[in-house]
């Protein structure tokens, strides 16, 4: 061993909270990185999926010979052949929820379009696709019903005809005294809300490899996912594949959304084909697909009652919530509902809540987590109710909002529904966003917009929402996570993290804070995710968790190798004591140092190994979080709305976002813009429109109106900035807040435009027609 | 979205593609309307002949006061060629409007007009600039106005063996104001109604007035009633109002999720006195 015991000369600048650009973005804008379309395996087969043109059928024969006589055509399955396998899991575990079976082929009717009935093998995808075309389905069809009020309606066609009522479930949350806060009211408002499906549309659509070997009894599955590990877990049940022979890799994938939080039958599905055929398969998803059998957004029907005393307090809230199931459960189908009830308080004092959640069955594809999940439809809601209210009241919104606020010295803040809100400062963060745009400025403007005959609003949301999912006894399948931090002998860093970035940036964030926690420079750190064989268990990315919770089990595994490296760093260097900082190990008192690389390597070596110390130098940390945690903002958006053509223009818009410490603000800035972005999508644009028999209208990006570059208005955004005690790091999490907020400033917004008129509420997405009706008088 | 098997033929010279599209084979020219319906397997063909990269279809020059467009010019060169921005503006103005730069990129002009979509942008300048198309077949050419040419929805006057190889627009005088406003239907991008107005002057009144308009209907058409309702009347606000309140006079408008009969109707009114103002404005 040759040790120099010099100390480093190079101090090393520290990163967190230093806007880094991503380190993964050089393959991301050069085409060289790997999604599941780029794996390619020797004798890779191809499948393509038939699927049910109906909403809802009774299938009476499937005639697969014509494609089986295809050549290059492999082999064709039915829903006759998938026996054994297990259907699609739910891990919702409401009381009384009624599961109908999701095979991951339809078993004699199929319940919705795209509903997968059978899967031609082939060659390759184009010889696929034609034998899908040969195969001849005879249905019979049957009524469809897609909206989730007429699915409730007495004499509906039942989607399972074992549950004529098409309830799924029913779900009940109060809290406080709902009765005696009515009876107390001096004005109660109501209103029906719509939180409309909206269609996730990641970039990259979903698609699965899967490569079974016979021999070793091994699958290794590719899909795009932001689960790997629960996907895993969750696909060996389903396949009865043991799971430590079960390696399951994202590679990178280009985007989620919640979309990828699940398990789909497609999954299943080509790997059960790979383990028949005894060869590596392939399936990717179309563009079409995506739109049809990927999980939707939203899908809520709200009624809302608020009870107030005339001064603005707000007492108490009612909610009858219809959710829009869809046909089946995907993983989480029945529990996004139950979030929306558990943020229905939004960020108010009030003690006294009663929500009633009625999951209801229709032929439409499933809904499930999308960006915000639950939450977004919940702000909506409240931020939408608090101005009704405040118009009912002749108050301005945000008197109204000033009066209800949760105060700083009532954290940690029990709701009504049951969460411990962490800490915060509301009135304070409302303040910066109301003085940023000159909020009583505005108003004086708005006087006169309206006196020369123009439509002016302001549109305020305060939003809260719940994050970094979460302790493990609110969460289906555990709520920590883990890291671990290996020094490699040469001194190179590798961490791996349990969390599934896929987009989010934590290939940046987490070496940042690696560099800074050890010395090390950051470009002698990888972050490696995504991959069952390579990481530990690890829960995945959503909730916006990543940071709050895989960053926490990534510093205290950091601390704990800290100890480590001090522990070796005293033994090479005889002292009792050393001090670890700047990447080099200190004897204060004699002046001599060692490197943490030199250290990791002597670890390895074995040379010195301290007393009760074992050799190496790799940390794993699995973390728990005591709490979620609880960001959240005001968001303030100027509109002006043309009378003439029903069109609204997006004057300006302020964000100010507590999202707690942020590690690295470019990355949060990004969040929120792409977050915004969403939340105004669903505000102005966008739209997953059934119709009567189950066709969806809106299947293409010919007629969903995904938001673009050029209808995005410049967002100024800032921050306060309230750590969050929950975890080591203060964050809070950033990943669904620009959507949560952002929806209700808007619609507030432009219903304030709208008010002298009489508007009170206008259902999303406020789309020119409908603001063209309001202010040509023609209210449909 | 994969496309049923076909066959390619890039055939070298304007008679063989004609001879191999009179045997049934199909052109395909700059495949941003034909193989998005390929691929979605709505549209088949069996053999596709690809006319864009044909010397004999690509130029833009100018003869006896007309400008000579071919059918397989770009709708970026449409929109940038310094002979058409100086000397049609409405037409390069027009083809800026079309979808993205990448599909203006491959997208022609000839591809546009044979398609017929309702709801694509250049049929309402055309209309506005009484084009000729000039449309060709292996047994010889004729040649139609655009009121002619453009019958319905992905309906025109294009007979079995046909395709169009120019488009003929006139050198605009000096003094003409021209103008293009499209109402984008949010999703594709396509016009819910577009308006092209070319507006004469004669002294404080309007002189000669055409406007062609696009996605009311299930075709582009002149609206005369506007036309008339302007023609030796003062050139003022209230003139162009009354005037585009006629502009969906004997038209059936369509309805669809983006906007219902009543509002395009509406629409159109809207973005026909738009266009109006802006060619007034443009006009000398
Ligand atoms: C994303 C997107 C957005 C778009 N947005 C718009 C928009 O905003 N406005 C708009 O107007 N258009 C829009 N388009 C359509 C675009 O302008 C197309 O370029 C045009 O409709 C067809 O031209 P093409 O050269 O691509 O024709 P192709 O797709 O090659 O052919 C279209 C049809 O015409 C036939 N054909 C082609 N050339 C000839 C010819 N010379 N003679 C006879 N038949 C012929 C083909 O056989 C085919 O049936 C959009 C397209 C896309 C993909």
């Amino acid at each position: 061993m040759s040790t120099t015991f010099a100390p480093s000369t190079t101090k090393l600048e520290k990163l967190v909270g230093k806007r880094l650009r991503r380190r993964e973005d050089p393959r991301l804008i050069t085409g060289t990185a790997t999604y599941v379309e780029d794996v390619k395996l020797p004798d890779m087969h191809h499948a393509v999926i038939v699927r049910s043109p109906h909403g809802a059928a009774d299938i009476r024969s499937i005639d697969i010979s014509k494609a089986k006589a295809l050549p290059g055509v492999v082999a064709v399955f039915t829903g006759a052949d998938i026996v054994g396998v297990g259907t699609v899991p739910c891990g919702a575990s409401l009381p009384g929820l009624r599961r109908p079976d999701h095979h991951i082929l339809a078993q004699d009717r199929v319940y919705l379009v795209g509903h997968p009935v059978a899967v031609v093998v082939a060659t390759d995808r184009y010889i696929a696709a034609d034998g899908a075309d040969l195969v001849e389905v005879e249905y019979d069809i049957k009524q469809a019903v897609t909206d989730p009020e007429k699915a409730l309606a007495p004499g509906a066609p039942a989607v399972h005809s074992q549950w004529p009522d098409n309830v799924a479930f029913t779900f009940h949350q109060n809290g406080g005294d709902i009765d005696a806060a009515f009876a107390e009211a001096e004005v109660v408002v109501k209103q029906r809300i719509t939180s409309q499906r909206l269609v996730p549309n990641a970039m990259e659509t979903r698609g699965v490899v899967a490569d079974w070997k016979t021999n070793d009894r091994s699958l290794t599955l590719y899909t795009s996912t932001q689960i790997p590990h629960l996907a895993r877990t969750l696909l060996a049940g389903m396949l009865g594949i043991e799971e430590n022979r079960f390696r399951l890799i994202a590679p990178e994938v280009g985007g989620g959304f919640g979309s990828k939080l699940n398990v789909y039958s497609e999954e299943a599905l080509t790997a059960w084909v790979s383990m028949k055929i005894g060869k590596p398969v392939k399936w990717i998803e179309s563009r079409r697909e995506n739109f049809m059998v990927t999980i939707h957004g939203r899908g809520h029907v709200d009624y809302f009652e608020i009870a107030a005393k005339r001064d603005g307090t707000i007492l108490g809230l009612k909610l009858k919530l219809i959710q829009d199931l869809g046909a089946f459960h995907q993983l989480l189908t029945p529990v996004i509902p139950t979030l929306s009830v558990l943020m229905m308080p939004g960020l108010y004092n009030f003690r006294n809540i009663q929500a009633e959640v009625v999951g209801t069955f229709t032929n439409c594809v499933p809904t499930d987590a999308y960006r915000g999940a639950g939450r977004p439809e919940a702000t909506h809601g409240i931020e939408r109710m608090v101005d009704i209210l405040a118009a009912e009241l002749g108050m301005d919104p945000a008197e109204i909002r000033f009066k209800n606020f949760v105060r700083p010295d009532q954290f940690p803040f029990p709701t009504a529904t049951g969460l411990n809100y962490d800490s915060g400062d509301y009135a304070n963060t409302f303040q910066k966003a109301l003085d940023t745009i000159d909020y009583h400025g505005l108003r004086k403007q708005q006087a006169e917009a309206r006196a020369a005959g123009r439509l002016m609003g302001i549109g305020i949301s305060t939003y809260g929402e719940i994050c970094a999912m979460g302790p493990s006894v609110a969460t289906p399948a555990g709520g920590w996570e883990s890291a671990t931090v290996k020094f490699e002998p040469s001194g190179k860093v590798t961490v791996l993290t349990g969390t599934s970035p896929h987009g989010q940036g934590q290939e940046t964030s987490f070496a940042q804070l690696t560099a800074d926690e050890l010395g090390v420079p950051i470009d002698d750190i990888v972050v490696l995710h995504g991959d069952t064989s390579i990481v530990q268990y690890g829960i995945g990315t959503f909730g916006s968790r990543n940071t709050a919770v895989g960053g926490a089990a990534l510093f205290y595994a950091l601390q704990e190798i800290k100890e480590k490296l001090k522990k070796f760093g005293a033994a090479m260097l005889k002292a009792e004591e050393v001090e670890l900082g700047d990447g080099v190990c200190l004897n204060p008192k004699t002046g001599e140092s060692v490197t943490v690389q030199e250290i990791a390597g002597a670890a390895y070596r074995g040379v010195v190994i301290p007393p009760g110390m074992d050799p190496g130098m790799v940390v794993t940390k699995f973390w728990e979080p005591a709490n979620f945690t609880y960001p959240f903002g005001a968001h303030i958006i100027v509109s002006e709305v043309d009378a003439e053509t029903g069109d609204i223009e997006i004057k300006r818009y302020v964000a100010v976002d507590d999202i707690g410490n942020q590690l690295n603000p470019l990355l949060v800035d990004g969040q929120l813009h792409g977050g915004a972005a969403q939340g105004l999508g669903q505000a102005l644009w966008e739209q997953g429109v059934y119709d009567d028999n189950g066709q969806l209208v809106t299947g293409e990006f010919m007629d969903y109106t995904m938001p673009r570059a050029r209808m995005m208005p410049w967002i100024e955004s800032s921050h306060t900035c309230t750590p969050s005690p929950v975890n080591p790091l203060g964050a809070k999490g950033v990943g669904e807040a620009g959507t949560i907020g952002s929806t209700p400033a808007m619609v507030n917004s432009v219903v304030d435009a709208l008010s002298p008129l009489g508007v009170r509420h206008i259902d999303m997405p406020l789309t020119p027609e409908k603001i063209w009706k309001l202010t040509n008088g023609r209210n449909a | 979205m994969i496309a049923n098997p076909f066959e390619y033929s890039t055939p070298a010279t304007l008679a063989e593609a004609l001879g191999l599209i009179a045997d049934g084979a199909k052109p395909l020219s700059g495949g941003m309307s034909l193989i998005p319906m390929m691929k979605l397997r709505l549209a088949s063909p069996e053999h596709l002949v690809d006319i864009a990269r044909l010397p004999e279809l690509n130029y833009i020059r100018e003869e006896n006061g007309e400008l000579h467009i071919g059918a397989a010019v770009t709708h970026y060169d449409v929109e940038s060629a310094p002979l058409l921005c100086g000397k049609c503006p409405l037409l390069a103005e027009t083809a800026g409007h079309i979808g993205d730069i990448q599909v203006r990129n491959r997208g022609t002009l000839g591809g546009s007009v044979a398609h017929a979509d309702p709801a694509a942008d250049y049929p309402a300048a055309l209309q506005a600039l009484e084009a000729k198309i000039v449309l060709r077949s292996a047994a010889g050419e004729r040649v139609v106005t655009a009121a002619e040419f453009f019958i319905d929805t992905f309906t025109t006057a294009l007979e079995p063996g046909e395709i169009v190889t120019e488009v003929v627009v006139p050198v605009e005088p000096g003094l003409t104001g021209t103008s293009y406003q499209k109402c984008l239907q949010p999703a594709s991008g396509f016009a819910i109604v577009g308006v092209a107005a070319r507006v004469r002057r004669d002294g404080a009144n309007f002189g000669a007035v055409q406007v062609g308009i696009t996605g009311l209907t299930g075709t582009s058409y002149r609206a005369t009633a506007v036309e008339q309702a302007l023609v030796g009347k003062p050139a003022t606000d209230e003139t162009i109002r009354a005037a585009a309140a006629h502009a969906a006079d004997g038209v059936e408008a369509n309805s669809d999720l983006h906007a219902s009969a009543d509002y395009r109707t509406s629409l159109a009114v809207s973005y026909t006195t738009r266009a109006l103002h802006s060619a007034l404005s443009r006009s000398a």
